[in-house]
């Protein structure tokens, strides 16, 4: 089996600012008001973030700050308080015990598994949410899982490049 | 031997620390849904987002003020109509004056209470949240501009909603289309006492507890009724959209629709309705009973 191993290991490891400012302008993006559409299909960024970093880089981003992320995504939803911390611990951790197996793929090739852990993100969202008393949205609330799918490998590119090296001038 | 230097510094396992932070959501969500304990927690999360909120707001600020600014080629247009407006409004008014004088003379002559005059500060919605569960909305103005839980929230047209959480400077309305969310209305056309609650849907709202027999037609409008004491009287809530009258149940399936551009706008009004409390009614009651002989 010849598995090309794609250029992960060129990538300079991102220092803890790094992933603090990419969480804020995650959150910002999640942010944004939108209406109607534009709110039902909008991806959860910080979701995509939280799992980029888990896959990435698993000994920076633990449990607890994706549970941090969570907190704060449900004080602006105004939803039950510890909804997407839950699912947000539970995708963190999915991603970090299988970011070996991850990692060997290119962001494309990761696609069909990120969209398994968004779905599943989605399902304990619902869950908690019918659980806490509301009625089930409709099916069109699983839609922004595969927004989600089709950002996943812009955000890996962006937060990618910019974690590659200069080019070094004295190489020959 | 405890003191000797670590070489690999690792806490407890990510499985047991998964766990930890399970157990930590679900009690929080058991908190906050049932006991609400610690009503801070939300407070120290709105404090922190409260500057992304304001970041986040700005694309949308700028289109806004970028569509005045264009509207504003069509100022002479505007000002034509809103003059032929002002003239028809204003017989309106002077109308409304003479009646308003009246009414508080009649009731003067009954000795009975003065309609409160409602306050209204102006504030606009931040955003709509993600989620589809609940009919939230999250406004500019907060404990730090007066703004009270159980305040009212219309619009030009209607009710939208009523403030049930505030934070420093941001304050959050659930929407009358919200699932738990119910107002006590009366029909215009006969008076007749109704609640209507959010079904969770846009655009629509139940009518409940009204039974088969009882005289409600399509196009009525439905209006608070005050009696609560939380809604001020008179307002337009919503308008019958269908009424079923099936014989095998005990009561009328009634949907109607809200009247106010529930999701619609950006600016609303919150108003601050004083009503008159228990305290001040065995007052009311001496002043009669000294008329009376």
């Amino acid at each position: 089996m010849s598995v090309n191993f794609p250029e992960q290991d060129a990538l300079i490891p991102a220092t803890g600012w790094f992933i603090f400012f990419s969480l804020v302008v995650a959150l910002l993006l999640n942010l944004i008001p939108l209406q109607g559409m534009f709110l039902i299909l909008r991806p959860d960024f910080v979701a995509l973030t939280v799992i980029y970093w888990s896959i990435n880089q698993p000994q920076q981003l633990g449990i607890s700050i994706a549970f941090l992320m969570g907190l704060l995504i449900d004080v602006s939803n105004a939803s039950i308080l510890g909804q997407h911390a839950l699912a947000y611990c539970i995708v963190a951790y999915i991603a970090s015990v299988l970011h070996r197996r991850l990692r060997i793929f290119n962001p494309l090739q990761q696609v069909p598994q990120i969209v398994l852990i968004l779905i599943l993100m989605q399902v304990i969202i619902l869950l908690t949410g019918v659980i806490g008393g509301a009625d089930f949205p409709g099916w069109h609330f699983f839609l922004a899982s595969l927004t989600g799918m089709l950002t996943w490998p812009l955000i890996s590119f962006i937060l990618g490049i910019l974690r590659k090296p200069k080019d070094d001038p004295n190489i020959i | 031997m405890s003191s000797a230097p670590q070489f690999f510094k690792h806490g407890p396992g990510s499985l047991a620390r998964l766990f930890f932070f399970v157990l930590l959501s679900i009690l929080l969500m058991v908190e906050d849904t049932r006991i609400n304990y610690f009503p801070e927690i939300r407070q120290v999360g709105a404090v922190i987002i409260y500057p992304l909120q304001i970041i986040a707001h700005v694309p949308a600020n700028t289109y806004n003020s970028l569509k005045e600014f264009l509207a504003s080629f069509h100022l002479i247009e505007e000002n034509a109509f809103l003059k032929q407006r002002h003239l028809v409004n204003r017989k309106q008014l002077l109308q409304l004056q003479a009646l308003e004088a009246e009414n508080s003379h009649l009731r003067q002559l009954l000795d009975a209470v003065q309609r409160i005059e409602t306050k209204a500060i102006i504030a606009e919605i931040l955003y709509f949240p993600r989620d589809p569960f609940n009919h939230k909305a999250t406004l500019n103005k907060g404990s730090q501009h007066n703004i009270q839980p159980g305040q009212i929230v219309v619009d030009d047209k209607g009710v939208i909603g009523q403030i049930t959480q505030t934070y420093l400077w941001s304050s959050e309305l659930t929407l009358i289309t919200d699932n738990g969310h119910a107002v006590p209305t009366q029909t215009v056309r006969n008076g007749l006492r109704s609640i209507v609650t959010g079904t969770g849907k846009n655009g629509e709202l139940d009518v409940r507890y009204l039974s088969i027999n009882s005289d409600i037609q399509l196009d009525d409008l439905l209006v608070t009724s005050g009696i609560d004491g939380v809604y001020p009287p008179g307002l337009p809530v919503a308008e019958i959209s269908m009424v079923e009258r099936n014989p095998a149940n005990p009561f009328a399936k009634i949907t109607s629709q809200p009247i106010a551009g529930v999701d619609q706008n950006r600016q609303v009004l919150i108003l601050s309705f004083m009503p008159p409390t228990p305290e001040t009614l065995p007052e009311l009651s001496t002043a009669i009973t000294t008329d009376s002989p």
